[in-house]
């Protein structure tokens, strides 16, 4: 046990030398401390938190434990892949686990160390950021954390989601890779960063592989997306998901007892972030942004109302 | 006698609740078991970011055995009533004693309360203060409901005297108490026994914790001085950030970086709001030029390169935020120096509220309305209003997006960029004070115009649509703006009437409303400055009340005036005249206001007053027509002395009725007199 200690505390010294290197070793770390590695949900969503593992599975009663990255649509924080930083599309790592467990934060020190961070040498802090997503009806407590004055995660106990207290508490927490991946590569632009390992034939950079898109989903986010559609799919989205959750509970064709939380939430992201599509596109006043925040949060606590109704959500009959 | 020490040991506690949650605990802790009999020579509570610490030398080792008294039933009571009182009181029968009292026999029981050993007392004062604990906020975790700050991971508690130490057994929600605590967390993570508390605080002074805040705070800024003095440089005081960064480490270690050559030109407050906002840096300044030159950062713990690697994360950091901050102020100077009018323009698309539109509505408004004043307040019509269309500009501005607490600041070095007279400059950063009641108040008259006009603008706006502020709502802050136009007029001493300004702000104002919110408003602000709230309700109630420097000119006036001997005679005097009249005009169903007149005068009492009324009254009409309120009280003064004398020797009512109406007409004229300095019957005694 030791050993095998030792040799993976050896292999980790080594600096990662990828931004890809750097996902492999938390999906290999937080496999290894027993999570479920799941895939990115296949929706656009603005964070790692919106993934129904997060959002719906850290309702209800059941222990959950699961770790993914999450690609994140940002529309208003595009640059056209200019800015040393900023991007409309980048990469959240996301793990969460429920109940928390006494030593998360000591588990996610092991994970910075896992991929390349001496705590010998550099400085890590809790910092108070509590959390709060006006969207989902959510918050929780916790810190951002500082390695040598730069934020690299967010850390937070959710006590409500949807509405719902979180019992038990479920921990998050939230790596933006890229910002990361450049501190520990050193790198002071984000299209610099290696992609793939520079020694591979075809070494690639981020720039490589995003730069293109970058520029082309700027464009069509600040100036082409066409805002009457996206208006009226904003609609469409919270019409259905509306109507999913007032269909009966017994499936009249099987005869199950089926409550369609997760296709209703779907349409909640989807009226998420067409919500966010429309704000990039700047049709949406100060005012009229609010009421849009509270139509979506009425959908996410409507769809947290139904899954706590599910077996999944904890519901015995 | 006993020591106790307690320390509650969790994860990172918000660096601004530490002091708050140690005072509380300590205050939590020996109230209770002072409570419970148990009481100490002396306490202190310590703060770091995991841990609070309590510490009670010379406490009881129990409490005493008290001989407790109780009165219980009537004799002869219900048994039911009797079993009852037994029950509570823990007795039985035999051990009630009958008495008499004046209500009849009654059942006395009386016993001795046993004194309880303190760590009985202690464990139950304990598990209450940490189950009740006023933190700000306070959240669950895991599978448990116990709350904290963050997650609770242990709890010292040890009572200890020269025999030795012991734990006092505790358990909430399975956390169990110990003589166990931890070291600082990278680098001396390991268990500790502590037995007391010069030990432990020694203990973890080893394991690279510093226990107290004051000594942390201290340190640093000893250090962060001692690096900045060797460099010729001196570092800015922030009080605040010091006690915020004093909450962020255990065992400070303070650097000192450089700030790239780049960034030394961007102005000092933005350097300072950057570094101290995203960072918790300290600026660093050359005392000759003012320039801030270098940063002081604290770290959590020692290295084996002395902070190099720390130094040089927390130098790119900076770097990245200052680089934001340049690529803010280039592109926003550029902005301000070809059309600056444009970012006013862009506030069109801003809505300051749903029933007052945007932002630049709102500025045209406020330029109409500080133009209107500038002659008032002795400014250029046109520079007022110049001012007033650029002095938010700046809200458009990347600077003021990033930094909101720049705003104002950045609108004056925009404004100074692009050529603008210095007035409208300072304007645009003054035109937001006074915000506080302390805050200094501007004086510079096109900044008072804008101030005003801003401040007039938001508080018609809402009253218009009717969001006044309620009990303790006041989300738009307009008691504040009130009580800035207050300190604005009274300060700069502006004759300015109110109430066609409100309706020039906005038609649809209420303004004899707003004004008396106004009124109340300068009863808080004058009540503070030691004037009676009566006083200035008597002087509301006259004419030209809108005018608030008059209307403070004659409370403060009236306000002395009523501390003197003759102020208190005379308000009794105008009261009993009044009183007198009102009695008998409603008896009589006329108004005696026909003017009394000397020749139907009788005594000689009679006959000086009325010499006093023909010779004070052209003294208070003469003062008031100038607005000298001083004069006009000595002229008050003058009429005490034949008012007194007049009701010590005569008789109102007299049986000759011209005599009588008379002598009500003379009263009257006393009543008209003084009520055209103040309305006395609102003034109480």
């Amino acid at each position: 046990m030791r050993a095998i200690y030792l040799a993976a505390t050896v292999m980790n010294s080594e600096k990662s030398k990828s931004f890809q290197e750097i996902i492999l070793r938390l999906q290999s770390y937080w496999a290894s401390q027993g999570c479920a590695v799941m895939q990115p949900y296949d929706m656009e969503v603005g964070a790692g938190t919106f993934h129904p593992a997060t959002t719906l599975r850290s309702l209800g009663s059941k222990p959950w434990a699961a770790a993914y990255v999450q690609p994140s649509r940002r529309p208003t924080d595009g640059r056209y892949g200019e800015n040393p930083n900023r991007l409309q599309h980048y990469y959240q790592y996301q793990v969460v686990i429920k109940p928390s467990p006494p030593d998360l934060q000591a588990l996610y020190l092991g994970s910075l160390e896992a991929i390349g961070v001496d705590m010998e040498m550099h400085d890590i802090r809790f910092v108070e950021d509590d959390w709060e997503s006006p969207t989902l009806g959510a918050w929780g407590l916790g810190w951002e954390v500082w390695c040598d004055g730069m934020e690299v995660s967010q850390f937070t106990y959710f006590q409500q989601v949807g509405g719902h207290d979180c019992a038990p508490v479920a921990g998050e927490l939230t790596y933006g890779l890229e910002r990361l991946a450049m501190y520990i590569l050193n790198c002071d632009h984000v299209m610099d960063m290696p992609y793939n390992d520079p020694q591979s034939p075809i070494p690639l950079s981020y720039g490589d592989v995003f730069k293109q898109t970058e520029e082309e989903f700027a464009r069509w986010n600040f100036d082409v997306a066409n805002t009457d559609v996206l208006l009226r799919h904003f609609e469409e989205a919270e019409a259905e998901c509306a109507n999913i959750l007032d269909q009966t509970h017994d499936d009249p064709k099987t005869g199950k007892r089926i409550i369609m939380a997760h296709p209703a939430y779907d349409q909640c992201i989807k009226a998420s972030h067409i919500f966010n599509l429309l704000d990039a596109r700047g049709v949406i006043s100060v005012t009229e942004r609010q009421a849009y925040i509270g139509r979506v949060r009425t959908l996410a606590k409507a769809c947290a109302d139904a899954f706590v109704q599910t077996t999944a959500g904890g519901h015995v009959q | 006698m006993p020591d106790l020490l307690i320390e509650l040991f969790s994860e990172e506690i918000p660096a601004r609740m530490q002091g708050r949650a140690a005072d509380d605990l300590k205050k939590l802790m020996t109230d209770g078991m002072v409570e419970a009999g148990l009481t100490y020579a002396s306490a202190a509570a310590f703060s770091t970011p995991r841990r609070l610490c309590l510490t009670v030398e010379g406490l009881l080792a129990e409490s005493p055995t008290v001989r407790e008294e109780r009165k219980g039933p009537k004799v002869g009571a219900p048994d039911k009533a009797i079993e009852g009182f037994l029950r509570g009181a823990g007795l039985t029968r035999d051990q009630l004693e009958e008495r008499d009292t004046p209500k009849g026999a009654v059942y006395f029981a009386s016993f001795e309360k046993q004194g309880r050993p303190a760590p009985e007392i202690i464990a139950e004062v304990l598990e209450q203060t940490i189950r009740t604990f006023p933190w700000p906020k306070s959240m669950r975790w895991g599978a448990g409901s116990l709350r904290w700050v963050r997650p609770l991971h242990s709890i010292l508690c040890v009572l200890s005297d020269k025999a030795g130490s012991e734990v006092v057994p505790l358990d909430v929600d399975g956390i169990t108490s110990s003589k166990v605590t931890y070291g600082h967390r990278f680098m001396a993570p390991k268990q500790i026994t502590v037995n007391g508390f010069e030990d432990y605080e020694a203990q973890l002074k080893r394991a690279f914790v510093v226990l107290n805040a004051g000594e942390r705070a201290d340190a640093i800024w000893e250090d962060a001085k001692n690096q900045a003095f060797a460099n010729g440089l001196e570092v800015v005081e922030d009080a605040g950030l010091l006690r915020e960064v004093a909450g962020l480490v255990e065992w400070p270690v303070v650097l000192m970086g450089e700030i790239a050559e780049d960034f030394l030109g961007l102005p000092p407050e933005v350097l300072q709001t950057s570094m101290k906002e995203h960072q918790k840096f300290f600026s660093v300044k050359n005392a000759k030029t003012d320039q801030i030159e270098r940063f002081i950062t604290v770290a959590n713990r020692e290295t084996v390169d002395n902070g190099a690697t720390i130094l040089a994360g927390n130098q790119k950091v900076l770097f990245a935020r200052l680089s934001d901050a340049k690529f803010f102020w280039e592109n926003d100077l550029r902005v301000a120096t070809s059309d600056m009018a444009s970012w006013t323009a862009a506030l069109s698309n801003v809505t300051f509220h749903n029933k007052l539109g945007t932002q630049a509505e709102r500025i045209e408004r406020i330029a109409a309305l500080a133009r209107e004043l500038a002659p008032v307040v002795g400014a250029d019509a046109d520079e007022a209003e110049r001012a007033a269309k650029l002095a938010k500009a700046d809200l458009s501005s990347e600077m003021v997006y990033e930094f909101p607490e720049l705003q104002g600041l950045m609108g004056r070095y925009y404004a100074e960029s692009a050529g603008e007279t210095a007035a409208v400059a300072a304007a645009a950063e003054e035109h937001y004070a006074p915000l506080g009641p302390s805050d200094a108040v501007p004086t510079a008259p096109v900044s008072v115009a804008v101030s005003l006009a801003d401040k007039i603008d938001t508080l018609t706006g809402f009253w218009a649509i009717d969001e006044k502020p309620t009990g303790s709502k006041d989300p738009f802050a307009l008691r504040r703006s009130a009580l800035g136009v207050i300190r604005l007029v009274l300060e700069n001493d502006l004759t300015i009437r109110s109430k066609p300004l409100f309706t020039k702000a906005d038609m649809r104002v209420d303004s004899d409303d707003l004004l008396s919110f106004f009124h109340d408003r300068l009863k808080v602000y004058l009540r503070d400055q030691g004037v009676r709230h009566d006083v200035i309700d008597a002087c509301v109630a006259m004419e030209g009340n809108d005018n608030l420097a008059l209307l403070v000119k004659r409370a403060v006036a009236l306000e002395a005036f009523l501390k003197t001997e003759d102020g208190t005679n005379l308000l009794q005097g105008f009261k009993r005249a009044n009183n007198i009249l009102s009695k008998e005009e409603d008896k009589d169903g006329v108004e005696y206001s026909y003017g009394g007149d000397v020749k139907f005068a009788e005594t000689e009492e009679e006959k000086a007053l009325f010499v006093a009324l023909s010779s004070e009254g052209p003294v208070i009409e003469a003062a008031l027509k100038t607005e000298d309120f001083a004069a006009a009280m000595s002229g008050m003064a003058g009429l005490r002395a034949p008012i007194d004398a007049f009701f010590e020797a005569v008789q109102v009512n007299s049986d000759n009725q011209t005599v009588r109406r008379n002598r009500l007409n003379l009263l009257s004229d006393i009543r008209k007199l003084v009520g055209s300095v103040a309305d006395l019957t609102r003034v109480e005694g």
